[in-house]
């Protein structure tokens, strides 16, 4: 019995990662078919020179890199404000944004903006995403430093007010420290969340705002490349080292 | 109340409403408007946009996107069980098993699905590999077609259901299992009579998040489902993009949203939380 769990899990890891494994390998292969004629790096200079390859990749670390910031900010805020005083419909508003459905998000954003555009004389494009992805990543922060402050001993902060400082201070100079890992892996998941998401960014992105994920899929449905083989390797190593980062942070 | 608490809370509160209540409005309205000229929305007020839900045409969408979720959620839950058993018992390395299952989930949904276009397609490695043996001599059409798109929901969605089943695994007491055990009943009597009694609220939890997302897929089925499957997903991007018919998009979403909500409602009652 307890063999034959052991062994079933272990199909189950293979099914699980061994095709990012096969993607990976493939990256370094010298022939563009599915058989192996050698090793070659050529594929990822051949995408480092692909011009909107890397063109979508920098729009999409600006995209991550703003988002990240503005989400982990009023996330971050926010589970604070929560924490001292609950807010049912905050609370209930940050929980439909991480249960509806990605193309709904993604819809109902771009309803808004083209509305919001009949006034303002804008376009769609970074700002916009960067709006998107603050949307749909704050909720995330939130979870993550909420957890966190669940293990935070209140009678502290009412200490340092009892000692005289004010509620700003008190938050910035106690409460802060002790979040701070929570807040580093909170905004590591924002970055990731950002930089991989497809559905809700082609929506709202504008003609000179592409992201990489929009580029991978463009590429995608044309076929097979061993170019986007090697852009998923790098993305796969990039994500899974801050990952790996953030979980050891979160476990801190 | 102090005016500064309030002020933590102020720019989530500002960002949600911009973001989820003023969208969602406006999504409400929009479907009940009418297709405008140029693909905008134009007056008169009218609930056709939902009566065409139920034209066989997209009704068949619908029943087909349900069916796909529900098979694949089955398969997760199935193929989910026995590896959360696996966890729950593997002592000190419990952490070093759950982290492989979370891991691949945080590495780019895309990704994965183009690694299954890699492996499935005609000249990919599976066919190459059957074909290089002699078992085969035309390519085995894997990809674009609705098994390819369950195929890819299970790999992107099995963590969803691994994670809530080792918890309640986790904490399930074994003196019941014992005593099932003691007072004669096989192995597979317990497994159906004690242990997924037990872990149903693991399975409601598990379940939920896994349907909920593959409702509303759209990526899998575009890549993996070619244009022959259409999904709930496809049909609202659409409608926003190609077909220009927003209030029908606004309907079918709407539709998907409160499809998708009453199920977190039904499980959510039971107090049980998601999050």
């Amino acid at each position: 019995m307890k063999r034959g769990l052991a062994l079933y899990a272990t199909a189950v890891y293979v099914f699980l990662h061994v095709p990012l494994l096969i993607l990976a390998v493939f990256s370094f292969n010298a022939s563009r078919f599915t058989v192996w004629r050698g090793f070659t790096l050529y594929w990822y200079q051949a995408a480092a020179a692909d011009r909107e390859l890397v063109e979508s990749a920098m729009n999409s670390l600006i995209i991550a890199v703003g988002s990240t910031v503005l989400a982990t900010v009023i996330g971050t805020l926010g589970a604070y404000g929560l924490w001292k005083r609950g807010s049912n419909w905050l609370a209930g508003s940050l929980y439909l944004s991480l249960v509806t459905p990605e193309i709904v998000t993604g819809v109902s954003l771009l309803a808004f903006f083209q509305w919001v555009f009949r006034f303002l004389d804008l376009r769609l494009g970074m700002h916009t995403v960067i709006l998107a992805h603050v949307a749909f990543s704050v909720a995330y922060v939130v979870v993550v430093v909420m957890a966190r402050l669940r293990t935070f001993d209140p009678a502290l902060e009412e200490a340092a007010l009892d000692l005289g400082a004010t509620e700003w201070v008190a938050f910035r100079k106690v409460t802060l420290p002790h979040l701070a890992p929570a807040v580093a892996a909170a905004a590591m998941l924002a970055f990731t969340i950002s930089i991989d998401d497809y559905v809700i960014t082609s929506l709202v992105a504008g003609v000179d705002s592409q992201t990489l994920p929009m580029a991978i899929y463009a590429l995608a449905r044309r076929g097979v490349n061993p170019m986007l083989n090697a852009v998923s390797t790098v993305v796969i190593v990039a994500l899974g080292a801050i990952v790996l980062f953030s979980e050891r942070l979160r476990s801190a | 109340m102090k005016p500064l608490r309030s002020l933590f809370l102020a720019p989530a509160a500002a960002l949600m409403i911009v973001t989820i209540a003023v969208p969602l409005a406006i999504i409400c309205f929009y479907s009940l408007l009418t297709r405008g000229a140029y693909g905008g929305v134009e007056r008169p007020w009218t609930t056709e946009n939902y009566r065409l839900l139920f034209d066989p045409l997209y009704g068949a969408i619908f029943l087909r996107s349900f069916w796909i979720a529900a098979v694949a959620t089955a398969l997760c839950l199935v193929l989910g069980f026995p590896l959360a058993l696996f966890i729950a018992r593997s002592g000190s390395r419990k952490n070093l098993y759950l982290s492989l299952v979370i891991l691949p989930f945080w590495t780019s949904f895309l990704i994965r699905t183009y690694a299954w276009m890699f492996l499935l397609r005609d000249t990919g490695l599976i066919n190459t590999g059957l074909q290089a043996a002699g078992l085969i001599h035309t390519p085995l059409p894997m990809l674009y077609n609705d098994g390819a798109v369950i195929l890819g929901l299970v790999y992107g969605y099995l963590p969803f259901t691994v994670l809530p089943l080792y918890a309640t695994l986790e904490r399930l007491d074994k003196s019941l299992l014992e005593a099932a055990a003691d007072l004669g009943s096989p192995p597979w009597n317990t497994l159906f009579r004690v242990m997924l009694p037990l872990c149903a609220p693991g399975i409601r939890a598990g379940a939920i998040l896994v349907f909920v997302p593959c409702l509303g897929t759209y990526l899998t089925s575009d890549l993996l489902g070619g244009s022959k499957t259409i999904l709930i997903g496809n049909l609202v991007q659409n409608q926003f993009t190609a077909a220009r018919d927003w209030p029908f998009g606004a309907a079918a979403s709407l539709t998907l949203m409160a499809v998708a909500m009453a199920l977190l409602f039904a499980v959510r009652r039971q107090g049980e939380e998601l999050l």
